[in-house]
Order: C-alpha cells, then sequence, then structure tokens
C-alpha cells in the first residue's frame, strides 16, 4: 500500500471522451430502426451490413442534435462538415470501417462547467464529432464463436472529448454529471450509462506535482457507471504511482476495466496494433450548416441547466443548493418553473419541492411525471399556509397525502372537510387560553415566579384544546399577555 | 516510387492479406507501378485549390430521421460463412 505522503506528490491527469447514443428513431447513415432490445439481428438492412454496392445517408436529425450538444457546451459550430472513413478490422465493423468525422469535427472547442463543493470549475472540450456506433459482439463462457449481433451497428452518436483538464476522479464524476444532464435536458440522449446509452473511455497519466509536462497516458475502456469510472480512476492512480515509486516506465496502453475487482488489465490485442488511416469518406457529400439552420437549431433549444440555475438564485433569490437540487433534473426544474407562475412564495415552492413532493417520489421510486398533484394545486398548498389558513405540519402531514390519494380535490376543500383550519381570529381562541390558565392555576404560580419554560406546556394544552386549529403565533402573542408578560 | 519490404508487410497486416515470397515480389512491384501512375498528379499545379471529397457538388444530401423497412432476419444472415438462428458467428475475437 502506498502512503499518502507518497501520493501527495503525485497529481492525477484525466482526459475523458464521452459517447453518447441520440435518441434518433432511425440510424445515422440508413433507415433502420435505433430501437433497443430487439431480436438479434433484425434491425439491419444491406447498408448496415455493409453489402457491396450500397450508400449510405446522413440523418439530419442527427446532425441537428450534435449541433445542439455543441452549442449547450459554448463551441463552435464548424460550418462545412465533412465525414472520414476509420478503418479497421473487427467483426463488429462490418464495412471495415467507421464512418467518422476526423478533420473538422462538428463542434471545436467549447467548455463545461462542473461544480465541486460548490465551486466552479471551466473543463475545455477538444472536440464533438458526429459517428456510428458499432455491433454489439459477445464472448459468451463455453461458446468456442464470438456471436454479433448488428442492430446497434450504425446508431448515431456523438463523441465528446474533453482536453485533459481534470485532477481528480470526484472532478471526473462531476464532469459526466454535468454532460449527462445536458444531454438529458436537450432530449438528445437518455444518459443511461448502466444501459450503454451513454459511454466513457478515460485517459489518465499523473505526474509529479509541479510538473508541466503530462506523463504517458493510458486510455481505460469498459467502465459502465459513474461509480466505475471513479474505481478505474483511483485503481489506475496507485497503479501508475506504484510504477513511478519502483522506477517502471508506464507503457501508452489501452486497458480493460473490470467491475467486480475494480482493477484494469492491459488489452493487448491486434486491433492495437493498427492505424486508422482516416481519409474523407466519398460516400456522403458535404453537410454545410448555414447560419439559418443554425439559428433554426437554436431556437429549438429549451433553457439549459445552467440558464435556470442563474434564474433561481438570481431572480427568485434562492439559495445555490435549493437551484443546484431544483436543476438536477430537467423534470423537477421545469414542475418548479411552472410552480413559480402560481405563487410568489419561491423559497416555500422550493422547500416544497425538495421536502414532501421529492420524499414522495424518492419513497415510491417514481418520476416527476409520474406525481399525481398539478403544480396549481401546490401552489395553494402554499396560499393556505400563507393566509395563516393552515400551518406547514397540518398542510404537508394531513392536507398533502388526501391530495396524494385523490388528485382531483382541492387543498382548500380538504382543510375543510377535514376541519382543519385554523382559528387565527382572537375572538375565539382567548377562551380557550382562559380555560387553560384556570385549570393550570398551579403552574401558572410557577411560571409567574420563573419557570418560564412552562410556556411551552400552555401551548400544548391549547393546541390540544383546539384540536390544532388555533394560529400558533396568535395563540403565543394572548398566552404572553393573559400569563401577565 | 519504390515500395520496400517493409512497407509491403506493414500494408498487407493492415489489410488482413498474406502472399508468399514470389506474390511479395509482384505485389511490390505492382504497388510501385501504381503509385509511379498517381505521382503523375504531382505535376498539376494545385496551388490555390480548395480539396474536395466527393465528385459531385453536391451538399446537404440528407435523411429526415423516419424508419424504413429492414432485411428479413433470415435474408440478414443467408450469406454469412457461420451462423445460428440469431447471430453471425465469428473466431473468437478475445481469448
Amino acid at each position: 500500500m502506498l502512503s499518502e505522503d507518497i501520493k501527495e506528490k503525485y497529481e492525477l491527469v484525466i482526459g475523458l471522451e464521452v459517447h453518447a447514443q441520440l435518441l434518433t428513431v432511425s440510424k445515422m447513415y440508413n433507415a433502420d430502426s435505433t430501437e433497443y432490445g430487439n431480436m438479434p439481428n433484425t434491425n439491419v438492412s444491406v447498408i448496415t451490413l455493409g453489402h457491396p454496392g450500397t450508400l449510405p445517408k446522413v440523418n439530419k436529425m442527427a446532425v441537428e442534435y450534435a449541433i445542439k450538444m455543441g452549442i449547450a457546451c459554448n463551441g463552435e459550430i464548424t460550418r462545412h462538415n465533412i465525414f472520414a472513413r476509420k478503418n479497421y478490422f473487427y467483426p463488429d465493423l462490418p464495412k471495415g470501417y467507421q464512418i467518422t468525422q476526423d478533420k473538422g469535427p462538428i463542434c471545436v472547442g467549447g467548455h463545461v462547467p462542473i461544480f465541486i463543493n460548490g465551486e466552479q470549475k471551466s473543463i475545455a472540450l477538444t472536440r464533438i464529432h458526429m459517428e456510428e456506433d458499432a455491433g454489439k459482439s459477445m464472448h459468451l463462457a463455453g461458446e468456442v464463436d464470438t456471436l454479433v449481433d448488428f442492430n446497434r451497428a450504425g446508431v448515431p452518436l456523438i463523441e465528446i472529448v474533453s482536453e485533459p483538464d481534470l485532477r481528480s476522479s470526484e472532478e471526473a464524476y462531476a464532469f459526466l454529471v454535468e454532460i449527462k444532464k445536458l444531454v438529458r435536458y436537450l432530449d438528445i440522449c437518455d444518459g443511461n450509462m448502466e444501459e450503454g446509452s451513454l459511454r466513457c473511455d478515460a485517459n489518465i497519466s499523473i505526474r509529479k506535482k509541479g510538473d508541466t509536462e503530462l506523463g504517458k497516458k493510458v486510455e481505460v475502456k469498459n467502465m459502465n457507471s459513474f461509480r466505475n469510472v471513479v474505481r478505474a480512476i483511483e485503481h489506475e492512480f496507485e497503479r501508475q504511482v506504484q510504477m513511478m515509486e519502483d522506477g517502471i516506465e508506464i507503457d501508452s496502453e489501452t486497458r480493460n476495466f473490470d467491475g467486480p475487482t475494480g482493477t484494469t488489465s492491459s488489452l493487448r490485442s491486434k486491433e492495437n496494433l493498427n492505424d486508422y488511416r482516416y481519409f474523407p469518406e466519398p460516400d456522403l457529400s458535404p453537410v454545410v450548416v448555414s447560419e439559418e439552420w443554425l439559428q433554426a437549431v437554436k431556437s429549438e433549444m429549451p433553457a439549459l441547466p445552467r440558464e435556470l440555475f442563474d434564474k433561481f438564485v438570481n431572480q427568485y433569490g434562492l439559495p445555490d443548493y435549493d437551484a443546484g437540487v431544483l436543476t438536477d433534473s430537467k423534470e423537477i426544474a421545469l414542475f418548479f418553473e411552472e410552480l413559480c407562475t402560481k405563487t410568489d412564495n419561491y423559497k416555500a415552492a422550493s422547500n416544497w419541492m425538495m421536502g414532501p413532493v421529492k420524499s414522495y417520489l424518492n419513497e415510491l421510486t417514481l418520476h416527476i411525471s409520474d406525481f399525481p398533484i398539478k403544480p396549481e394545486q401546490v401552489a395553494e398548498l402554499i396560499a393556505l399556509i400563507d393566509d395563516g389558513k393552515v400551518n406547514f405540519s397540518v398542510a404537508s402531514q394531513k392536507i398533502y397525502p388526501e391530495l396524494l390519494r385523490d388528485k382531483h380535490k382541492r387543498p382548500y376543500q380538504i382543510a375543510q372537510d377535514l376541519n382543519l383550519i385554523q382559528e387565527s381570529d382572537e375572538g375565539s381562541i382567548k377562551p380557550i387560553i382562559e380555560s387553560v390558565i384556570a385549570e393550570n392555576a398551579a403552574k401558572v404560580e410557577e411560571y409567574k415566579s420563573g419557570k418560564k419554560g412552562l410556556l411551552g406546556m400552555f401551548m400544548g394544552q391549547v393546541m390540544k384544546k383546539s384540536q390544532g386549529k388555533a394560529d400558533p403565533k396568535v395563540a403565543s402573542k394572548i398566552l404572553t399577555e393573559l400569563l401577565g408578560d | 516510387m519504390k515500395i520496400d519490404t517493409n512497407t509491403l508487410k506493414k500494408i498487407a497486416h493492415l489489410a488482413r492479406l498474406e502472399f508468399d515470397e514470389k506474390g511479395a515480389e509482384k505485389m511490390t512491384a505492382d504497388m510501385s507501378q501504381i503509385l509511379d501512375w498517381v505521382e503523375k498528379l504531382n505535376e498539376v499545379d494545385t496551388e490555390g485549390v480548395e480539396p474536395i471529397t466527393t465528385m459531385s457538388s453536391e451538399i446537404n444530401v440528407l435523411r429526415e430521421d423516419k424508419r424504413g423497412i429492414h432485411l428479413p432476419h433470415e435474408d440478414a444472415l443467408k450469406n454469412a460463412p457461420q451462423k445460428d438462428s440469431d447471430y453471425f458467428r465469428v473466431p473468437k475475437v478475445i481469448e
């Protein structure tokens, strides 16, 4: 085991390559379905299978999705796009080349802000390019052959390549969180890493702190969850530091992450000896993005998480923490946005979202789209409290559960039906307080001789006698008056 | 331009081609000849000419995102040297 002192001497340098499967219904270069989970080799055509004489044709929607991501990442959109052939032999690639972009990717540069413990850091992007996915090969135990399914071959992907700007596994995790949030807000990818619609390779190197030159990088593949990306990076850091300490030179190689052990192992195959011999794809004409087209795509873009965050903080006056939680998912943010058109009490609205609403969704593992209550009903709950008709605990523990049981009811109606409207009129609260004081003469004496802590006991009695309906603010005021304070 | 043996070996590996000594000799000669022929293009002055990537001057030949007709599953697998009822079968790729 390496001591913390030794590890302290080194710095991690990470760049990520994120592949996102685009949510189009048809493939990148032909009309085959992209649907997931169909019988093997059914979403295929002669183009997918790379038969001689077939020609690809670019999916317009996929280009627009890629442009959206480029704009969302603050990159420069390439106006004159060409495609390129990346040549290599592998059974999941029937043509013998992948149609991708090499020179002139759809988006050049850009940056993605990440947040670590409330601190913002900007991660620069190298590029975003469009390409097609490969088929799926299965190496089953006990099988002599590898089995290949081409349903996935040709599904549109964008590859988002970061600069080596990340310095820890936490930063890598935060970067992935932001990328996932962006693709989901844009509705261009479902962001599901476990199902492979978002995939990540990590280029990991180390160097002595203070060094400016980059160390030899190791590319790690096959991490199928955010958590595994973190584990792989931490493992690589330990492994590479150990090698440096032992004076062993680090190989620039591709390594495979093994989930069960959390370790990486060298992936030496003939494929690695390849040089891809990129050249322009002669079967596809250039895709030229005019100003008009770019503006049209831009105008279709929804508000981005960062924009909503700023709005929630600056316009609604919410703390950063609230704004962060509320913009975590697009659907929650939009629900909240609608709620804020029905109430002015934004902080109360935020508290309802982060408290009762989220805990209900978490408890039943529901999505906000399955939430039975409408924003206006939550706004009515807030209004009931603000008008002094009920307090928060009555609203959240009595009215809210009833609303969840019957989404057609209105909060005020429930409050009336259950006799929950609190008394805030002094005339009706005063007699209750007077009777409490009369029944507790001894305690009143103790209170007057200095035992001020008894006030809570009196309040409790008042609330009990009023069946919880006395407005605590009003009751407490009358009580202290009558006790002669 | 003369192709040397190492270049030939590298290209042969990338193309997954194998040939014997005699074949290699013939291949070296043929490839050198092809390169000589293509080198003629160097005689043309291309100063200031933008490279083209396709022979037509078309741009934005795009598809709407719509599904078409798939190949019947049996037809898709028909020409595979090795297959079962669901999959293409290939020699095991990973040890």
